[in-house]
């Protein structure tokens, strides 16, 4: 196996509030290696995007702790001076966020905000060579006529333009690792399976290490590699793409894949639901924080699991859950298929 | 465009008529404003308040009058009750000091503003930030007529370091002109410099929690860039609105009371004086003048905005 481009160990992340410290997350680590696409699902709050963002040193500020180990080709990037991250930025890792309505500056072309990012990092190149470069972008990630279109501003863009303008920025400057969190969640289901194509051809094309990072596992079946399932600022279960989907070991993961609707099944009445709320961070359940919603709890719980691989056959699918292995077989199957029962 | 302009001329049109409609009402309103009889003298024959009466046609319906009192201001003929004298021509000495006055405290208060304003955003929580909060709210909370006591006490009066009153003409000498109107400058400005950096604090605040801002650090710019290409530039969005309203406003507003403690002799001044001697020509004057000034720097502002913010476009309806 290949050195891993992107290590990240033991990371906790904690905000101080008015309410207190609150841990967002609590100890999450992988390896990312060159092509690969790591996916890290999860619901809102669960730590996904803080994790993604604390990777470039973009959750820094005077309130936040940041503990553990984000390696990039081995140096460490939790305690790095701010322009040496700034020389990351972009540079070797990129980025594309949530929301392309909001994400591109309203008062600059789209054109000239792809410019500065690689002025940023290429201060020797003309405005007129890193035009033309903006305009080659645009065009790869699929904008037509983008000799035209690099000139508009972004509220001339339609809301696939814009994430395909973003992926272009993300791209500009050809970095090894592509982080885009929820990069769809804004777009309509038809932007998204293009979004989602251009994103695995730039992986397979550029050998592009991505972490995509989302809620819908639908857009993990497509083109994840292995995933990462989070919650409450901890990764509940990781394994390899069809270890999630065929044989997931944490309730939790049981209650995503439920409630997802497909259409190569019967449509159930009602859509299936993880009942209750994730927990607050500033005051976790004692022992395994998805416990108080999770219908298969007993008397162990209340002591936090270790993430570990619990079946011998498969060492890189771990999980959180006390639960006997032999036994989860049985309690995942809901109506026939994988889910979380409801609590009694 | 020209849609644009078409639309500001037909409101000013309206302001202006509105605007003299009432002050020539509340003129009109006030005991003891008859002007034949404060123009005869206190223990006048009433033959001669007559007399006074018909020749500066008192005697006519209000409407007439206003429509008499329009019509003079705009062809230049309108007399003062008061000195008797030409009000366009005294208005026309006094603008360019007026605008002297202005333009050089508008000069100091965006300056200091936005500096003030940008420093303690980039710093918020910090020593710079609370010191530069207290200042801002001790400068909005003074008022003009005290700080301008106390800089004429200390400043002229004590150390003689500044000259208490008078205006020079900046054609005659700029190093006079500008040494006259430090004082009054500030004066002016402390006011605006205190509002102006406290909105731009907010403005930038809330600017830099936007997703833009976010995504202009993951191209990996520098703090300094990210912080005047990305939050600064559109945090001057709002303050262009503010600084079209104030700047009218203080030309024919704010400043009366700078004028007039300073002796400068401007328009604001004039206004101040006639106000005192419930003199009607030159307060519709001015305040025309005025309405005029502040209406035309919101036009102005509306087009820096546009050119500041592209989703902007003047004269069309919104999408």
């Amino acid at each position: 196996m290949s050195e891993p481009l992107l290590a990240v160990a033991d990371l906790r992340v904690g905000f101080a509030t008015e309410g207190g410290r609150l841990q967002a997350v609590d100890g999450v680590g992988f390896e990312l290696r060159p092509g690969e696409v790591l996916a890290i699902v999860g619901e809102s709050g669960s730590g996904k995007s803080v994790t993604a963002q604390t990777i470039m040193g973009l959750t820094r500020s005077a309130n936040t702790t940041i503990e553990g180990s984000v390696r990039l080709h081995g140096s460490e990037l939790v305690d790095a001076g701010e322009e040496e991250l700034r020389r990351v930025r972009g540079e070797q890792i990129g980025m594309v966020f949530q929301d392309p309505m909001t994400s591109l500056n309203p008062v600059y072309r789209v054109g000239s905000q792809i410019a500065e990012a690689i002025r940023a990092h290429r201060p020797g190149l003309s405005r007129q060579e890193t035009r033309e470069l903006a305009i080659e972008l645009l065009d790869s990630v699929g904008i037509p006529t983008a000799s035209r279109r690099v000139d508009d501003y972004p509220h001339e863009f339609s809301g696939g333009m814009r994430q395909r303008a973003m992926i272009a920025m993300a791209l500009a400057l050809e970095p090894e690792v592509l982080i885009a969190d929820e990069p769809t969640t804004a777009l309509d289901v038809t932007i998204q399976a293009q979004i989602l194509r251009l994103l695995a051809d730039l992986n397979r094309t550029r050998n592009l290490a991505t972490i995509l990072i989302t809620h819908d596992l639908g857009v993990v079946a497509e083109v994840a590699d292995r995933v990462m399932v989070m919650y409450a600022g901890r990764v509940v279960e990781e394994g390899n793409l069809d270890e999630i989907f065929y044989d997931p070991r944490h309730p939790y993961t049981w209650g995503l894949l439920g409630s997802l609707s497909r259409i190569d099944r019967p449509r159930p009445r009602r859509l299936p639901q993880i009942s209750g709320a994730p927990p607050s961070l500033i005051d976790l359940p004692q022992g395994c924080p998805f416990r108080p919603r999770c219908p298969h709890e007993f008397a162990k719980c209340t002591e936090l699991p270790p993430l570990e691989a619990r079946v011998p056959e498969a060492p890189h699918h771990c999980d959180r859950c006390w639960l006997d292995p032999g036994q989860k077989r049985e309690k995942r199957q809901v109506q026939g298929r994988i889910g979380l029962e409801a609590p009694a | 465009m020209a849609r644009f302009a078409v639309r500001r001329l037909a409101g000013m049109v309206l302001v202006l008529f509105a605007v003299s409609v009432l002050v020539f009402a509340i003129f009109n309103l006030i005991p003891n404003s008859d002007p034949a009889q404060r123009l005869a003298g206190k223990n006048a024959e009433p033959i001669l308040v007559k007399s006074i009466e018909e020749d500066w046609g008192f005697d006519e319906p209000l409407p007439v009058q206003y429509w008499e009192t329009m019509k003079k201001i705009f062809s230049g003929e309108l007399i003062s009750y008061g000195d008797q004298l030409n009000v366009d021509e005294r208005i026309l000495e006094g603008i360019p000091i007026s605008f002297s006055l202005c333009i050089g405290a508008a000069v100091i208060w965006l300056l200091f503003g936005l500096l003030f304003g940008y420093l303690s955003a980039t710093r918020a929580g910090t020593w710079v930030d609370r010191v530069l909060t207290v200042g801002s709210v001790a400068g909005i909370s003074i008022p003009v007529f005290l700080i301008a006591t106390v800089f004429l006490y200390f400043l002229t009066y004590e150390i003689e370091l500044f000259p208490a009153s008078g205006y020079e003409p900046l054609t005659e000498d700029p190093i006079q002109w500008a040494y006259h109107l430090i004082l009054p400058w500030f004066t002016l400005a402390l006011l605006n410099i205190g509002v102006y950096s406290r909105v731009l604090r907010s403005s930038m605040l809330d600017v830099m929690n936007e997703d833009y801002v976010r995504t202009a650090r993951a191209k990996g710019l520098s703090e300094r860039r990210v912080m005047t290409r990305h939050v600064l530039r559109n945090s001057l969005i709002p303050i262009t609105t503010l600084f079209g309203l104030d700047f009218g406003a203080t030309l024919f507003g704010g400043a009366i009371i700078t004028e007039y403690l300073f002796s400068l002799g401007g328009v604001g001044q004039y206004a101040a004086d006639s106000v005192t001697n419930l003199d009607l020509p030159p307060l519709m004057a001015i305040t025309l003048f005025g309405a005029f000034f502040v209406v035309f720097f919101n036009a102005i502002a509306d087009l820096v905005y546009a050119y500041l913010d592209p989703r902007i476009r003047l004269g069309e309806s919104a999408q």
